[in-house]
């Protein structure tokens, strides 16, 4: 059977159980936030099964490394811009931009 | 997989540093984008962020040692879950439906999400690392009583063990049984008993003293 990434139950390669906690930096607690506020009432911009989709829609190898908020982010990425609130270019234009002013 | 890898690195779940960083920054280009385009107004996401960290465990304990001490409420509690919870005065927010599973002598429940990592925020609060974990929702709907025991909890050969798959639509709030020598404690000290990780199943509500 083909299974899809996000499909985990019974997977085969599965080791130990990390039970390490970090605490959620403040990047991962504004794309919470940013997910529930656009998916919420007065915006409903998207359900939290678009969100599934959009996170069960990244490949491998980025599921499996991203982190849990990394996904989130990039699916809120892939949202936003499936419904043309913001473009990828504008996005890329910003990241750089941030990394100028750092240098 | 990373999580091999890093074993013993308390990020491991966050990733590599420099994948972090480039999430952060496309989750800051985001944010700023989008407060400039007025789509979100800054104090909603602060809102927000203050909602999320104001729900923790000890909701979901004031509930459970409600259900210890007072069997109508109990009752109710494992029928209609939403509507005892409103009678405490917990909010459940945006989630549709929340079930009760009761812990006894016979039966020890246990909640995952294998597809992602559904879980009942409004009562707990955000999941643990482990609860969104590769390995967790992995094992423990295949070999439950060794990943139990991985989390220290041994049961009995004759303890019938449920493990129920959460959905976008159905979150799990487990009721642990009530510890012995408890017939004297209070309800506020039956709730400091109740720890996250026994209302997911994983864990055992603590015994007085300890």
């Amino acid at each position: 059977m083909d299974r899809r990434v996000h499909d985990r139950g019974g997977w085969p390669e599965a080791g130990p159980i990390n039970r390490g906690q970090h605490d959620l930096a403040l990047w991962e607690k504004q794309t919470d936030a940013l997910h529930r506020v656009l998916s919420g009432p007065g915006k409903h911009k998207w359900r939290v099964d678009e969100l599934r989709r959009a996170i069960e829609s990244i490949g491998r190898d980025e599921y499996e490394s991203a982190g849990y908020y990394g996904r989130w982010i990039t699916a809120i990425e892939t949202l936003l811009v499936e419904r043309g609130i913001l473009s990828r270019e504008e996005i890329d234009r910003r990241v750089e931009d941030t990394d100028e002013q750092v240098k | 997989m990373e999580e091999h890898n890093h074993g013993h690195d308390a990020h491991t779940q966050v990733g590599d540093s420099h994948e972090m960083t480039s999430y952060e920054k496309r989750a800051g280009a985001i944010l700023s984008l989008l407060t400039e385009k007025g789509v979100v107004a800054s104090d909603e996401i602060w809102r927000a962020i203050d909602d999320m960290d104001s729900r923790t465990p000890a909701l979901g304990a004031k509930v459970v040692a409600r259900a210890w001490v007072d069997p109508e409420f109990k009752a109710q509690l494992l029928t209609d879950t939403k509507a005892a919870l409103t009678e405490l005065d917990v909010d459940i927010g945006s989630l549709n439906t929340v079930v009760a599973l009761e812990n006894t002598d016979k039966v020890h429940n246990v909640v995952v999400c294998t597809l992602c990592s559904c879980y009942p925020r409004t009562i707990l609060g955000v999941p643990p690392d482990w609860y969104k974990s590769l390995s967790y929702r992995s094992r423990v709907v295949v070999d439950p009583r060794g990943v139990l025991r991985e989390f220290g909890l041994e049961l009995d050969p004759d303890v019938e063990v449920r493990v129920y798959d959460s959905t976008a639509d159905i979150r799990y709030l487990v009721i642990p049984s009530r510890p012995a020598g408890t017939e004297a404690a209070t309800e506020d000290e039956l709730a400091g008993l109740v720890s996250r990780d026994s209302m997911i199943g994983v864990a055992m509500a603590s015994a007085p003293g300890k």
